[in-house]
């Protein structure tokens, strides 16, 4: 067991697998001798030197052109995309390229590529460098999407990833990168597709991912002061999403909550909540509850965007009033 | 309507083909290779020119958008590269499928919307890729491609297998931001790929010169990115021919990228819904003149070609074509077993349990 920090967990998951790999490479913004803007990346260069750590132009189109073409000509890669929100200057690469080619071609070429990029807010950083953009990932058909919540998870999570043979979006909460925890010895992969409960319960359900993950579990463990069980589930994968394990949570507590910091509109809660009400609906005890940052970009003030992204006193507030309301009826 | 040639395009003046450099005949080139480009040549053409049929009898839906009178570039890149090269094209790479080897009759039925097409119906005129034999895909948004094969050569490069990797692109795609990003990106690491700009003259409806800042729209960016400045006539095989085994022949043995501006002109409208009305009509009429199909008949005639050779290789295209069509005539439309397959390297489409 080794304490590791998230950021810290970043670099030792693809230092593993470069050990493991001779042949993956990663490429991206200020990652070689820099170690990243988030030092990610640290330490790479010297153990793996500068062709198999390349830095980059400020070309994000260049960098995950680059990747595509390695992938489907036989070398696995790992691109970064310094802040998500840049995802937006190459989204026609991730959207229309990396995501569609194998159906396009009927499954002539594979793209096992990651690209790793730096999500979410409460860094103070404004309306461009703080969004959470799960679901303009989630929405293309052809990507996975990732988002741990632990070092241990960055670690697994991301080693699986890169053995994934289809593109990876892999989210790297920016307010999780101090965090630390003990960590397994040895070699770790995990597997996508798979969520985990984090803290049983019987009374609700909430699901969150990445940072809401310990806001879900903090305002939880209030609940349990107030007789309210509640299961917390991390979802980690959006796609592929483990809905049995939400579904068997929900038959069994009969109330569902999302926590998401992305903007509300068509956030990826929308679509649990759907497969919810498709699938377990004669289980439910009341409507499922989206708990979500509004929809607005986030404002740089830390007074306002702590206002905006969903709290512990938001979560506990929300779902004491709606199992208290439910209790009642 | 208005008059002014300013915004009437048909109105300019027009852009006159160079005339053809005969000294070319007596180039370094054998005559199997130019008999082979002959082949190409009329492969393209012939293949193009059913295409165009097909449409007519509304057999192929969508669009489509063809390289008639272009044929000379992809012709030449296509007889310079080897086996093992990679291209990458664009939405018009009908042809660059073609110069590569892809089978006529899979790539015909593709057109049609079949399942015994070379993408299974899934992909359409707009995408033909047959990775198999090097071509890596048509990509169908302005740009991305040149930032794709610049991926495919730093594999090669890593891999150090030698292999180079050819982009094609047209006029209107030096104006996007992925073209400069990915010259940057090639010139910086040194990269094994050719950017070969086949400029047609139009940006879709739109003279290139009336919305670029410089004359020859490759060339002239080609300084910015310690690149040599390279024109040439794109109507002229043998002239593609040479260009391209030079360029082709420096990235292999690792002295980096080249960018190639060959001139050239579309016989039609740029897609399928165009009928070109842009144009002046002189020059409409200067660019027929040079077409590069009948031109390099003559060329080889008169090198010494017998005719009959050359009617040959028609004949036997001609007949290439009618079986390709054929074949994709019997083809059935594709069935739903294939509409949720191939999203994944796992051959399926699941993203939930």
């Amino acid at each position: 067991m080794a304490e590791l920090s998230y950021r810290d967990a970043v670099a030792y998951a693809i230092a593993q697998e470069m050990r493991r790999d001779p042949n993956l490479v990663m490429l991206g913004e200020d990652i070689a001798a820099a170690g990243g803007v988030f030092k990610t990346t640290v330490g790479l260069l010297d153990e793996f030197g500068p062709d198999r750590v390349r830095d980059t132009p400020i070309s994000e189109q260049a960098i995950l052109g680059a990747a595509m073409g390695a992938a489907m000509t036989g070398v696995p890669v790992i691109a970064e995309i310094m802040f998500s929100d840049f995802i937006a200057v190459c989204f026609d690469m991730l959207a229309n390229e990396i995501a569609k080619s194998r159906y396009m071609t009927d499954g002539q070429v594979s793209f096992p590529m990651v690209v790793r990029t730096a999500n979410g807010g409460g860094s103070r950083f404004g309306a461009q460098h703080s969004q959470s953009v799960e679901n303009w990932c989630m929405m293309i058909p052809g990507l996975k999407v990732v988002a741990p919540s632990t070092p241990e998870d960055v670690v697994g999570l991301l080693a699986a990833s890169i053995r994934d043979p289809d593109p990876v979006v892999f989210l790297e909460h920016k307010s999780l990168m101090a965090s630390k925890a003990e960590i397994p010895d040895g070699e770790l992969v995990d597997q996508l597709g798979k969520a985990k409960v984090v803290r049983e319960g019987s009374d609700a359900t909430i699901a969150a991912l990445a940072l809401m993950v310990p806001r879900a579990l903090e305002a939880a463990e209030r609940l349990a002061n107030d007789g309210i069980s509640v299961e917390v589930i991390d979802v980690r994968t959006l796609v592929p999403l483990d809905t049995r394990a939400l579904l068997t949570s929900v038959s069994k507590t009969g109330r569902f909550f999302t926590v998401e910091e992305n903007p509300r509109l068509c956030g990826w809660g929308a679509e649990l909540v759907s497969i919810i009400d498709e699938e377990v609906f004669w289980d439910l005890d009341g409507p499922s509850i989206r708990i979500t940052t509004p929809h607005i970009p986030l404002p740089a003030a830390a007074a306002l965007e702590d206002m905006a992204v969903p709290s512990v006193d938001r979560i506990y507030e929300t779902v004491l009033k709606s199992v208290d309301t439910g209790s009642r009826s | 309507m208005p008059t002014d040639p300013r915004y009437d395009y048909a109105l300019r003046e027009p852009r006159l083909p160079s005339p053809v450099d005969t000294s070319l005949a007596e180039a370094d080139i054998d005559k199997g290779t130019r008999l082979g480009m002959y082949r190409k040549l009329q492969e393209l053409r012939q293949f193009e020119k059913r295409a165009y049929d097909l449409f007519m009898q509304n057999l192929v839906k969508g669009t489509s958008h063809l390289s008639l009178g272009m044929e000379a570039i992809a012709a030449g890149f296509g007889t310079a590269m080897r086996p093992d090269d990679y291209t990458f094209a664009t939405y018009r790479g009908h042809a660059h499928s073609l110069a590569r080897g892809m089978e006529m009759g899979p790539a015909m039925a593709e057109l049609l919307g079949r399942e015994n097409g070379v993408l299974g119906g899934k992909g359409g005129s707009m995408h033909l890729t047959d990775a198999k034999r090097g071509m890596m895909g048509s990509y169908a948004i302005i740009g991305a491609h040149l930032c794709i094969a610049n991926g495919a050569a730093w594999s090669a490069q890593m891999r150090g297998t030698d292999q180079v990797a050819v982009a094609f692109f047209g006029d209107g795609t030096t104006n996007i931001g992925a073209f400069h990003e990915a010259l940057n990106m090639a010139s910086i690491w040194n990269l094994p790929v050719v950017f070969v700009c086949e400029n047609n003259l139009y940006m879709e409806y739109t003279p290139i010169d009336a919305i670029t800042a410089v004359d020859n729209p490759a060339a002239d960016r080609a300084g910015a990115y310690g690149l040599d400045s390279i024109l040439i006539d794109g109507n002229d095989p043998d002239a593609v021919f040479l260009t391209a085994r030079d360029v082709i022949a420096k990235a292999r043995r690792g002295d980096g990228p080249s960018l190639v501006e060959a001139v050239t002109y579309r016989s039609g409208g740029h897609s399928r819904a165009d009928p070109g009305k842009y144009r002046p009509e002189a020059e409409i009429e200067a660019w027929k003149g040079r077409d590069p199909i009948p031109m390099y008949h003559d060329r080889l005639l008169s090198m010494g070609t017998p005719e009959g050779e050359l009617s040959s290789i028609e004949r036997e295209v001609a007949q290439a074509v009618d079986a390709a069509t054929e074949f994709a005539k019997a083809g059935a439309e594709p069935g739903e077993s294939a509409l949720m397959t191939d999203v994944w390297a796992d051959g399926g489409s699941q993203w939930r349990n």
